[in-house]
């Protein structure tokens, strides 16, 4: 793990590895360019909000990191990945293993339960016996609440216990590194809440997280590095209180002024007072 | 097998009135006959004595539409997979086929089939005779795997690709992929038209009487026949109808009771 190499620098001054890299990213579906050269780095354990307008290619970033599109330009480094590299399926998956991927759909797998989804992975890819996938999924699903639904099927959910499942199905996998894709915005804002506290947790914890978002105010709070892209540019980036309490750019400042008016007057989540009680055990990832 | 019409969940909107109004109609039929021909017992007792053949013929039926069915499964399994394939002259040779044996009435491909293939096949010096019957299977699979190889390949491509980058975002394999996250929803969805399917070939079977095959309608003709009764002519042709009536329908009712499980899932 990337984390680990710390002790080896000096303390003070040392400048931690990035574990994702972008460097100069371009990719275009056709003749429409999405992403016009953006750069972006995130250290392990850093929480990084990429906000923006809608079609600003936020999404398209995301699945460049996972390998899912592949830029026509630019390298992407991922841990020692070069991902822009990567051609062979096996050298996907490797890839793959070590990064998340929550969806705004949440695509859980219909056909099987809560608890299958979640261990369909670990069993399938990283050859652990069913028994111990299911006894961490299990956990798992204690962990985002849901212990009770490990029998039912994806169908028989509200959004927000799917989308918390689909986190849960992402954290089995004992990831390095978890992008979130707009992952509250097929939540009706009654749900929103209770998927944003298990996120929240996560970041809490450690977890290295990519989120594209439009909740501005939880950006706000658990983003360590906020990202403001529009038409596949990065317009300004910095540390969340100052891109969201001194934003340097008239375009940012427009966007937010907009953004948080509308947050403001939609539905908040109430992080402190309506969602579930979930057990805050140190979560800790053994690779 | 498939005579499990009472499924817990759907006991009360399986309506019991077809089998209602079909019993009716055979009894009224019946007693329309007794006052006309005032010798009701001797169509019945004729009946009595013919249901033997006529159930030995419907085996027959069902046997044909049951290799029909399985043969045309296998190759319409293997041609809707062909037709997914990424060489082009593969996917059009597939569609050709999948539109000829579609768009063909299956009549004309039991005759078809009946006169192309020989009586018997010579294999150096065996001689492998090639009944009737086998024909019949012959040529209602021809229309059967063109249909199950347009019900998968439209399975396989309503399967939504978010659900792809989901599982290629879980580190599968395209074939752990396909074996493990397409496959398992795409029999789901194509169960119902599948049995469809195979409740249109069976009644298909009733062409084998055309070309020599002792069937079901094959021995309600002998039998009609034989008595030579006006009243057994229809009594016969009627139970007939009861008979694929009652193999039918349930096939049917099953069908629609996995549609509405699959609707809430």
């Amino acid at each position: 793990m990337p984390a680990t190499d710390a002790p080896k620098n000096p303390p003070q001054k040392a400048v931690p590895t990035p574990l994702v890299s972008l460097r100069d990213i371009h990719l275009s579906f056709g003749a429409n360019e999405v992403l016009k050269g953006i750069s972006l780095d995130v250290l392990p354990g850093q929480v990084v909000s990429i906000i923006g307008p809608s079609g600003s290619g936020k999404s398209s970033l995301l699945r460049c990191i996972t390998g899912l599109l592949r830029p026509q330009l630019g390298t992407i480094t991922v841990g020692a990945t070069r991902v822009d590299r990567l051609r062979h399926e096996a050298e996907l998956i490797a890839l793959r293993r070590r990064v998340g991927f929550v969806f705004q759909q949440y695509n859980l797998f219909p056909h099987l339960s809560v608890l299958d989804n979640l261990v369909l992975g670990p069993v399938r890819v990283n050859g652990r016996p069913r028994d111990e996938a299911e006894h961490q999924a299990r956990e798992l699903l204690q962990r985002v609440g849901l212990a009770h639904k490990a029998a039912a099927y994806p169908g028989e959910l509200s959004g927000g216990q799917q989308q918390r499942v689909a986190i849960a199905r992402a954290l089995a996998m004992q990831p390095e590194l978890i992008l979130f894709d707009e992952v509250t915005s097929a939540l009706d804002p009654e749900t929103v809440g209770e998927v944003l506290t298990v996120i929240r947790e996560l970041a809490e914890d450690g977890m290295t997280c990519v989120l594209v978002t439009h909740e501005m105010r939880f950006a706000a709070e658990v983003s360590d590095e906020v990202v403001f892209t529009e038409a596949g540019r990065v317009v300004e980036q910095g540390p969340a209180a100052r891109l969201f309490g001194n934003p340097q750019q008239e375009r940012t400042r427009a966007f937010l002024r907009r953004a948080l008016g509308a947050s403001l007057g939609s539905q908040s989540y109430a992080p402190d007072n309506k969602v579930v009680a979930l057990p805050i055990d140190r979560f800790r990832f053994a690779i | 097998m498939a005579h499990d019409t009472h499924h817990p969940g759907t006991g009360q909107d399986a309506p019991l009135w077809p089998w209602l109004a079909a019993a009716v109609a055979a009894l009224l039929g019946l007693a329309a006959w007794t006052q006309f021909s005032a010798s009701p017992p001797v169509a019945l007792q004729q009946l009595a004595k013919w249901l033997p053949t006529l159930l030995l013929g419907l085996g027959a039926n069902i046997g044909i539409s049951v290799l029909a069915m399985a043969l045309g499964t296998v190759a319409g399994l293997l041609i809707g997979a062909l037709s997914l394939s990424t060489l082009a002259p593969v996917r059009g040779a597939t569609r050709l086929y999948v539109q000829v044996f579609r768009n063909a009435p299956v009549l004309v491909l039991v005759y078809f089939s009946t006169y192309v293939f020989p009586f018997e096949l010579q294999l150096h010096h065996w001689r492998l005779p090639f009944p009737d019957w086998i024909k019949v299977v012959l040529g209602l699979a021809l229309p059967a795997s063109a249909n199950v190889a347009e019900i998968f390949r439209g399975a396989v491509q309503s399967i939504p690709s978010a659900q792809w980058e989901a599982a290629q975002s879980l580190a599968l394999s395209r074939r752990d992929i396909f074996r493990l996250v397409v496959l398992p929803q795409c029999v789901r969805r194509m169960l119902p038209p599948w049995m469809n399917l195979y409740a249109s070939i069976t009644m298909a079977t009733s062409l084998a009487s055309l070309v020599g095959v002792h069937d079901v309608v094959d021995a309600a003709q002998i039998a009609s026949n034989t008595v030579s009764r006006t009243d057994f002519t229809a009594l016969i042709y009627a139970s007939l109808l009861l008979l694929f009536f009652a193999y039918c329908y349930p096939i049917a009712r099953a069908t629609q009771a996995l549609e509405a499980r699959h609707a809430r899932h």
